[in-house]
């Protein structure tokens, strides 16, 4: 019982990463049509931030307030970058989805070898505040508390995401520009801004996955954004592309299913499972979980 | 998902050049034969390029990596005939290359096969398993392909990364034993076997890519590029089309699987990782979708920058510049993925297009007679 | 002659080779329905599109459009619209995950009081199911939304794409009732298939043929000519009134 209850909160804390990452990918490929390979970027940018913060920023530190001072520099960091590469690289292709993507491709490689040039390709300790790295009793199960914030964060993030969503004028122009982006426009409606403003949020909530991985694996390195970018990528799709819900949905799904199969199974078999989930989800719903429509 | 099909990268015409170039005209059609010569009797040369190459043409350590550029250019053309011919986007391209690579490891060094039977089945498995993959994976289009790719190629990376039963090292990776080899293809001495073996395999692929899309299939192959719909409204079914060329693509790269694990002596994970296949993307941009010559230039020169400015960022010129640009260009991948990124701005074309934007300006600083 | 309110002058259009239209003129009237009839496939629809700017990527569009003084062409959807040119596209395009509330405050502007109660008048069903999503409105319901979307902002000239493409025959009346209502107010650019609607609405006519203006003039005139019609449309001899 211990044991499932562990597995089902760290599970819960893996998914609350990829939700993290994969709510902002979602919403950006719903609306503008970019697969965007840089998103693990705007993660990595996150986490560094927060560490360099952490160190370096007056008024930011390890532990306290001052560790939240650190995570709100390094997501503000991750969303100022998120909107730079739609101003600058992504707007000026307007409608080219392909050279987008090259573009995106082309930008996460060069952006991993420059945080690499910049801060070494070996892991860095993360700062992390003192009662994150105790565990917390639940049910009977030590559950470690970093993944407990992960969890509550992702929720939060949730929660104002759908709120965003279902509230505001650029909450009611994303839905409707995921659903059908030509007609929002022929309704007087510049829907570029908005993609701007999607970038923004899924850069913010990226950097805040980095910064927030960066507690719960106590490191921090170029590298690993790429890494879940992919379980990311994965969790967009079984859940629907341009579906906030349906992107919570299937983090949970993926991140139980990784966790219970890899301490159950054999390591490793976990990740093969959510890989094999993918391919009965595309044969049986192509379009996803939740089809194209960002439900509010 | 709104517009299923993936943007093709523009068709590329190969425009013939102005009147007055007769005898360069003539002469065109044999320029691949004469650079395939060239290539071939290189090893014979001792010719020493400094700054070009560490040591003469025919050192073990240019040749071994000439050949890797080779294999690259190759498996460039051969990802093209997916990319730049039938406007597929696939993510997972770098799993054929590695299961040519670790099939042939594995069976030479773990099951004891000789060489010539292990490429045999290793060729014959990698693209069955295109085939199978394939099938599924075709059933969604346009981006969702490329992200159920990229998750297959992922599979790959975490088998091979985990080392199910022990097969393939897992981080170490698995040395080639070469004690079962021809002897050959074995030792220093014999770089030049192994350089002529990718030579071969490059001529191969553009063999095969340039009659593939010169026949009627090429043809419907290029017309799902362009517009998917009107290959359908044709009566041709899409899907079987797609599948033979991811099949065949993915074949010809497990074929350079088999190369690659010769001339580098054994399988490391790396080849297995999604930017492997970013690479290859890169590379196809880079040099020209959907033309004849630009895969392979981009292949070849791609590897070669990647393993040049290793040298390059450590060499004393960036030495000695600010930190904030040394360390940026001490790193491959920085500088590769901003060309890339200007490469998609400003050169849609690629390499190849460049002859054709600076005809004009050639034209133009003729003196007129 | 009266100040047409469009012009549209050797209008031609490339879409991935395909030369479909090829030098289209013709001039819509201030005042009343002007509609852009032809066979399937002759380029209505890629006409009141490249009109609108949203012809697809790739297509080539050349020729002129204006709007008064104003030249059209080049200049992005969003503020064409925001000009006065409404357009109401073909199969309705009503956003159906939105509620119907919601799809008309999505056109809602700034600086601008939305016309509800005018949208209202016309379309009392759209007020009793404000909070229904649109993807459970019967066609009629959604074709009625897609124009009630339009007339909460002023217009200049209203573009509508077969407005009666899929309807049952008692919903073609109201929706053609409607478009007389609104056509009072505003000038309309119309494309429809269906003759006794054409016959109902249209003072000018315009038609199209393999991509070109095979016949302009007075729209009653040419569904006189049973022999013209039949020609140009490929429609049977008889339209009924």
């Amino acid at each position: 019982m211990n044991t499932v209850v562990l597995l089902t909160l760290t599970g819960l804390g893996l998914a609350a990463l990829y939700f993290l990452v994969a709510s902002g990918l979602s919403l950006v490929f719903g609306l503008a049509d970019v697969l965007n390979f840089a998103h693990g970027l705007f993660l990595g940018v996150g986490a560094y931030a927060t560490w360099w913060a952490a160190g370096n920023l007056p008024g930011a530190g390890p532990d306290g307030l001052g560790f939240v001072v650190a995570v709100l520099f390094g997501v503000l960091a991750g969303s100022l970058v998120a909107v730079l590469v739609e101003l600058v690289l992504i707007r000026p292709l307007y409608s080219r989805t392909i050279e987008q993507v090259l573009v995106t491709v082309g930008l996460s490689l060069a952006g991993v070898a420059l945080l690499q040039a910049t801060w070494g390709a070996d892991p860095r300790t993360f700062p992390r505040p003192a009662w994150s790295r105790q565990v917390t009793s639940v049910l009977g199960a030590q559950v470690p508390n970093a993944g407990l914030l992960l969890i509550v964060a992702a929720v939060l993030v949730l929660g104002a995401l759908l709120a965003f969503l279902r509230w505001t004028r650029y909450g009611l122009i994303i839905r409707a520009g995921v659903e059908n982006r030509e007609m929002v426009t022929a309704l007087g409606i510049d829907v570029r801004k908005a993609f701007t403003l999607v970038f923004a949020i899924g850069g913010a909530a990226a950097a805040l996955a980095g910064a927030l991985g960066g507690v719960y694996f106590g490191t921090v390195s170029p590298g690993q954004g790429g890494s879940l970018l992919i379980f990311a990528f994965i969790v967009v799709v079984i859940g629907g592309m341009g579906s906030v819900v349906g992107s919570a949905y299937a983090a949970v799904a993926v991140g139980l299913l990784q966790q219970f199969v890899n301490y159950y199974g054999t390591s490793g078999l976990g990740d093969l499972c959510v890989v094999g989930l993918l391919a009965v989800v595309l044969l049986l719903r192509p379009q996803g979980l939740a089809g194209k429509v960002a439900h509010a | 998902m709104t517009n299923s099909v993936v943007d093709a990268p523009p068709a590329q015409v190969p425009d013939e050049l102005t009147p007055g170039h007769s005898r360069w005209h003539g002469l065109r059609p044999y320029l691949p034969l004469v650079a395939l010569v060239v290539a071939a009797v290189l090893p014979y040369s001792t010719v020493n390029l400094p700054g070009i190459f560490e040591g003469p043409l025919n050192s073990p350590g240019t040749l071994q990596l000439l050949a890797i550029c080779l294999v690259f250019g190759g498996l460039a053309a051969g990802y093209d005939l997916l990319f730049g011919r039938t406007g597929m986007l696939s993510f997972g391209h770098a799993l054929y290359f590695a299961a040519g690579v670790y099939g042939t490891d594995i069976l030479v060094t773990k099951a004891g096969l000789p060489l010539w039977q292990a490429a045999v089945l290793t060729v014959a498995g990698g693209t069955t398993l295109a085939a199978l993959l394939g099938a599924v994976a075709l059933r969604t289009v346009g981006i969702a392909f490329a992200m159920v790719t990229l998750a297959f190629a992922q599979v790959g990376a975490i088998l091979v990364a985990r080392d199910f039963g022990g097969l393939t090292g897992g981080e170490e990776g698995l040395p080639l034993d070469v004690s079962g080899l021809p002897s050959a293809l074995v030792g220093v001495t014999n770089t030049v076997n192994l350089y002529w073996l990718a030579l071969a395999y490059l001529a191969l692929v553009v063999l095969v890519v340039h009659r593939v899309s010169g026949s009627p299939t090429g043809r419907v192959l290029a017309g799902l590029r362009d517009d998917e719909r009107r290959i359908g409204v044709l009566g041709l079914d899409p899907y079987r089309f797609k599948l033979v060329a991811f099949t065949l693509a993915g074949g010809l790269a497990s074929a350079g699987g088999v190369v690659y694990v010769l001339i580098v002596g054994g399988a490391s994970p790396h080849i297995t990782s999604s930017e492997l296949t970013l690479s290859l993307l890169v590379m196809v941009v880079l040099g020209g979708p959907g033309t004849r010559w630009g895969p392979v230039l981009g292949g070849v020169l791609y590897m070669y920058l990647d393993h040049r400015l290793t040298a390059f960022g450590s060499s004393d010129a960036v030495d000695s510049l600010p930190a904030f640009l040394s360390h940026p260009l001490s790193q491959p991948l920085f500088v590769l993925g901003t060309v890339f990124i200007l490469a998609v701005y400003f050169f849609p074309g690629g390499v190849a297009s460049l002859r054709t934007r600076l005809t004009p300006l050639l034209t133009a600083l003729r003196p007129p007679r | 002659m009266v100040e047409p309110v469009l012009s549209v002058a050797d209008l031609s259009v490339r879409i991935a080779g395909l030369h479909i239209l090829q030098g289209v003129s013709f001039e819509v009237a201030p005042t009343g329905v002007t509609v852009l009839l032809g066979r399937n496939g002759v380029g209505k629809t890629t006409t009141l599109r490249a009109i609108v700017g949203l012809t697809p990527r790739g297509g080539e569009v050349g020729g002129t459009v204006r709007m008064g003084a104003r030249s059209l062409l080049a200049r992005p959807t969003h503020r064409l619209v925001r000009d006065g040119l409404g357009y109401v596209p073909e199969d309705r395009c009503v956003f159906a995950g939105l509620t119907v509330a919601e799809n008309l405050r999505l056109a809602e502007r700034r600086g601008t009081t939305p016309a509800y109660d005018k949208v209202f008048a016309l379309f009392p069903e759209l007020d009793r199911r404000g909070r229904q999503r649109a993807g459970s409105l019967s066609g009629g319901q959604q074709q009625m939304l897609a124009i009630g979307r339009v007339l909460l902002n002023d217009n200049r000239l209203l573009l509508v794409d077969e407005p009666t493409k899929g309807l049952a025959p008692k919903v073609v009346t109201e929706v053609a009732e409607v478009l007389e209502r609104v056509a009072e107010s505003v000038p309309v650019l119309l494309v429809e298939q269906n003759l006794a609607v054409v016959r109902r609405l249209a003072s000018d006519a315009v038609v199209l043929s393999a991509g070109r203006v095979a016949w302009t003039g007075d729209a009653r005139e040419l569904l006189l000519e049973t022999a013209l019609t039949k020609s140009l449309l490929g429609v049977g001899a008889e339209v009924k009134a």
